[in-house]
């Protein structure tokens, strides 16, 4: 058990940045709403799933929306009146509050649904990453319903789904309604027990983003090498590092889609990464052979601070280096390929699991 | 002829040009007052050429933001956001450094309007709450209000209304709507607003006191301020927008080096004492940045060049074993300080001297610097210099880099990545030349839904709505052209909803056009 106070707020941006493999927006704006909401609410506590108590009623929320529209209308406490809605409706109060997704911005919408209402958060999430689709959960992939599920804006509008069949259905009818509630709602997805919460979550991945961000802080302070302290703070191992010589960005079905090339400097002089993103990043090749693949996390951070990169960040000249962490295990059973590997994104690729030293 | 004025920190130098000529130039130090340095080099100018006819003046300062940074004579300023019931968590001047906020009262207020990124209304405007919160703010004593309406650069009519509800209760009140000079981002643009607010009286003050010290020297031509995308505004213009002035010095810079080189698409390395400044020039103008400024501690999204700085100049210091290079510099000491002046520090341009790249002091001082020390160094500073130009441009391809200022001559030819090195004359006036030569531009930004009305058809309507702004800013009509399209897509929104912003310049028009 510890406490998300202020102090924490700049880390976890800075980890979540990195585990949002180049989705999740633009932090700033989600950190100072903590901010604001720790300092208006008090720090929230945060549970290791372990000590989340037998008979606990735990409610996932998170922003649905679009990044670009939230950082003009800005977000309020959507995530708490979508919790009141969600507990209304199914007549259970929740006693703990889980994140849907650590990486990015999302990571901060559950501590301010929190700290609004008194409630303690787990140290866990439906991702371990980010991932471009409301489905594309653990929680989901491992029984736990989807609906009913609340959505609700910052007027005072709030909707139920009540059922859908699939999974993909609620993301489709959702992002129906957030658009008319003007694209910056939340939801909340119906109570999950403890027992599904520590059977379906990501454990530990607050804590993780916290640890990053630290370790990023610390070489930064000490003079250290930050790359050295992120791979020693979450295992994984360098792809890549080089230059951006070409981004190839486009819209597409409400998603941002495209390449990026980056060309290889020092040890990775004279060859050429490209990466595939949808909002996130989903397949790197070194020379057109593949060297990591989703559900793993590819990420990029800046090379000489080990500031997470994000897609939109991306430009030409940019010096990144190219990091890989394995995925959760959650994500790498066949039914979570099924939601989360290359051919759920359309490609005809396997799942070829990146190997790193001491695992 | 137009006169071309930069007050830099150290010197304030004016040029006058003569169409595409450049007819004289006058350095004087810079004044705590702005306006004596200004009079100093005019009248130099005016000296040198009793007979020239001055259709307009133009001066590049910076002046107003050094009241914001030293917290002085700003006006007390409340913020209001049209909004509700939307954006609470976050209220006005909530980012702001504290001692700031207390020196312009600190007092914001909220209303019902605002609009969604569709352009629908988040909730109509609350006209009553307006006047009530208006009337609680002139009570306190405010002199200036920023009014920022959610998504106001989609549609500005709330933020308007709210300035015509606003002066007729108050008509002495100063206004600044936050539509007016800046782009997606609520609490960026509210507080460029509120800055604008605050800085209104002085930045009022100082253009007065420019245009009479003018008038006083006979000078009935219009004067003109330079802002930071390079182009003009007139005096009313700066008095409302004092921030848009805050980087007109590196964009001058540029602007001049582009025009002393003749190069309009390349890069510009200025290489300094202490550091050397990198920007990538566009059709004459310099890139602007994508990434958040912040002013005094204010977080902003003021349209400034985007320049890469690294710490490398003329007087950066060299220690020969171990081997290091800078950042320490000995500035502006370096002709006493650098050994080729008689001084006992090993800086870059004794290195350059030495290898024969730079002549200046002299070289008999350096001639028994270890070689490979020399060769190492240059190597060095080559790189430093190729790495910086590779960080700013927009692709590959090699381009025009133009070097200026006072340490270009540690850098050599051979620069790769550049497609040609040229070293323009008169370099040393390149601000004020860039004062003297900017157009007039306007800017245009809307969320269009390129699924109803088509790519060309959106761009067009928003280039449209540029060139009419650049005419209403000043611009001859017959020379406006649309020089930047910027296109953002709204990411997660499926009716592919972009972002457009297309900006406008042309030449000034004279009363003669």
């Amino acid at each position: 058990m510890w406490k998300a106070t202020e102090e924490v707020l700049a880390p976890i941006a800075t980890g979540a940045g990195i585990l949002g493999t180049g989705g999740g927006g633009n932090p700033y704006i989600g950190q100072l709403r903590a901010r604001q909401a720790l300092k208006r609410w008090g720090p929230v506590t945060v549970l290791a799933p372990e000590e989340v108590p037998e008979d606990a009623r735990v409610v996932c929320v998170g922003g649905i929306g679009a990044p670009t529209v939230g950082i003009e209308k800005v977000r309020d406490l959507q995530s708490y009146h979508a919790l009141r809605a969600i507990e209304e409706f199914t007549g259970e109060k929740a006693t703990a509050l889980i994140s849907n997704e650590i990486g990015g911005s999302n990571s901060v919408e559950v501590m301010i649904a929190a700290a609004k209402a008194g409630l303690p958060i787990v140290d866990a999430d439906g991702m371990g990453r980010a991932f471009p689709e409301f489905q594309m959960k653990t929680f989901f992939v491992y029984g736990v319903p989807c609906c009913p599920m609340a959505i609700a804006d910052e007027k005072g509008n709030s909707i139920i789904i009540r059922e859908t069949i699939t999974p993909a259905w609620a993301e489709r009818l959702a992002r129906a309604a957030t658009i008319q509630m003007g694209c910056v709602a939340c939801y909340a997805v119906a109570p999950m027990s403890a027992e599904q919460v520590r059977n379906t979550a990501v454990p530990n991945t607050l804590s993780l983003a916290r640890d990053l961000g630290l370790a990023v802080q610390r070489a930064h302070d000490t003079g250290g090498d930050p790359l050295a302290a992120i791979l020693e703070t979450c295992p994984g191992r360098t792809l890549f590092s080089g230059k951006v010589v070409d981004l190839d960005r486009r819209t597409t079905g409400g998603f941002a889609r495209g390449t990026v090339a980056i060309d290889g400097l020092d040890d990775y002089a004279g060859c050429r990464m490209i990466i595939d993103f949808q909002n996130e990043n989903l397949i790197a090749r070194v020379d057109g052979e593949i060297v990591c693949t989703v559900p793993d996390l590819i990420c990029a951070v800046a090379t000489d601070g080990g500031e997470p990169v994000t897609t939109e960040l991306m430009r030409y000249g940019l010096r990144v280096t190219i990091l890989g962490f394995p995925a959760p295990a959650l994500w790498t059973t066949p039914q979570g390929l099924a939601e989360s590997g290359p051919h759920h994104f359309g490609y005809e690729t396997e799942y070829i699991p990146l190997q790193v030293e001491g695992t | 002829m137009f006169i071309g004025v930069d007050v830099g920190g150290t010197n304030t130098d004016a040029v006058l040009m003569d169409g595409n000529q450049l007819a004289g130039a006058a350095k004087v130090p810079t004044t705590a007052d702005v306006t004596s340095g200004i009079v100093g080099a005019v009248s130099e100018l005016r000296r040198q050429h009793p007979e020239c006819h001055i259709d307009a003046v133009m001066v590049g300062t910076t002046h107003f933001t050094n009241a914001l940074l030293e917290r002085r004579d700003l006006a007390p300023t409340a913020v209001l956001r049209l909004c509700l019931p939307a954006t609470q968590l976050l209220p006005p001047l909530v980012d702001w450094p504290e001692e700031l906020t207390k020196a312009i009262g600190g007092q914001t207020y909220m209303a019902g309007g605002g609009n969604e990124f569709d352009g629908r209304e988040i909730s109509a405007l609350d006209r009553n709450g307006i006047r009530d919160a208006v009337r609680a703010m002139v009570g306190q004593g405010i002199r200036a209000v920023a009014v920022c309406g959610v998504f106001s650069p989609v549609d500005p009519r709330h933020e308007n209304e709210t300035a015509a509800i606003i002066q007729d209760d108050f008509p002495d009140l100063r206004v600044c709507l936050s539509h007016e000079n800046g782009r997606m981002g609520l609490l960026e643009r509210e507080n460029a607003a509120a800055l604008n607010a605050c800085l209104g009286d002085v930045a009022h003050r100082t253009v007065e006191g420019i245009a009479h010290a003018l008038e006083q020297l006979g000078i009935s031509a219009p004067l003109f301020m330079s802002q930071n995308d390079g182009t003009l505004m007139d005096t009313d213009f700066a008095a409302r927008f004092p921030v848009l002035t805050i980087s007109s010095g590196p964009t001058n810079s540029m602007r001049g080096a582009a025009w002393l080189s003749g190069i309009a698409d390349g890069i510009v390395v200025d290489v300094g004492g202490t550091s050397t400044d990198v920007g990538a020039l566009v059709k004459g103008f310099p890139r602007e940045s994508a990434v958040a400024v912040h002013l005094a501690g204010v977080r902003t999204n003021f349209r400034i060049p985007d320049m890469v700085s690294i710490a490398l100049g003329g007087g950066t210091i060299v220690s020969p074993d171990p081997w290091r290079m800078g950042p320490e510099s000995v500035g502006y000491r370096l002709t006493e300080e650098a050994m080729v002046f008689g001084g006992g520090t090993l800086t870059t341009t004794d290195l350059a001297v030495a290898n024969g790249r730079a002549d200046v002091g002299d070289g008999r001082l350096v001639k028994g610097l270890n070689p490979s020390l020399v060769e190492r160094t240059m190597a060095e500073i080559q790189a430093r210099a190729e790495t910086a130009v590779d960080r700013v441009k927009l692709s590959g391809e090699d381009v025009p880099v133009v070097l200026v200022g006072g340490g270009s001559i540690l850098l050599g030819d051979g620069l790769a990545g550049a497609s040609e090195v040229l070293r323009p004359e008169h370099a040393g006036v390149a601000n004020a030349i860039g004062a003297a030569i900017a157009q007039v531009g306007g800017q245009m930004e809307r969320v269009y839904s390129l699924e109803s009305s088509g790519r060309a058809e959106a761009i067009a309507d928003c280039s449209a709505g540029a060139v009419q702004r650049a005419v209403a800013a000043g611009a001859n009509p017959a020379t406006v052209e649309v020089v930047d399209v910027e296109e953002v897509p709204l990411t997660y929104v499926p009716s592919n909803a972009t972002l457009v912003r297309v900006r406008a310049v042309g030449n000034l028009a004279l009363s003669s056009d």
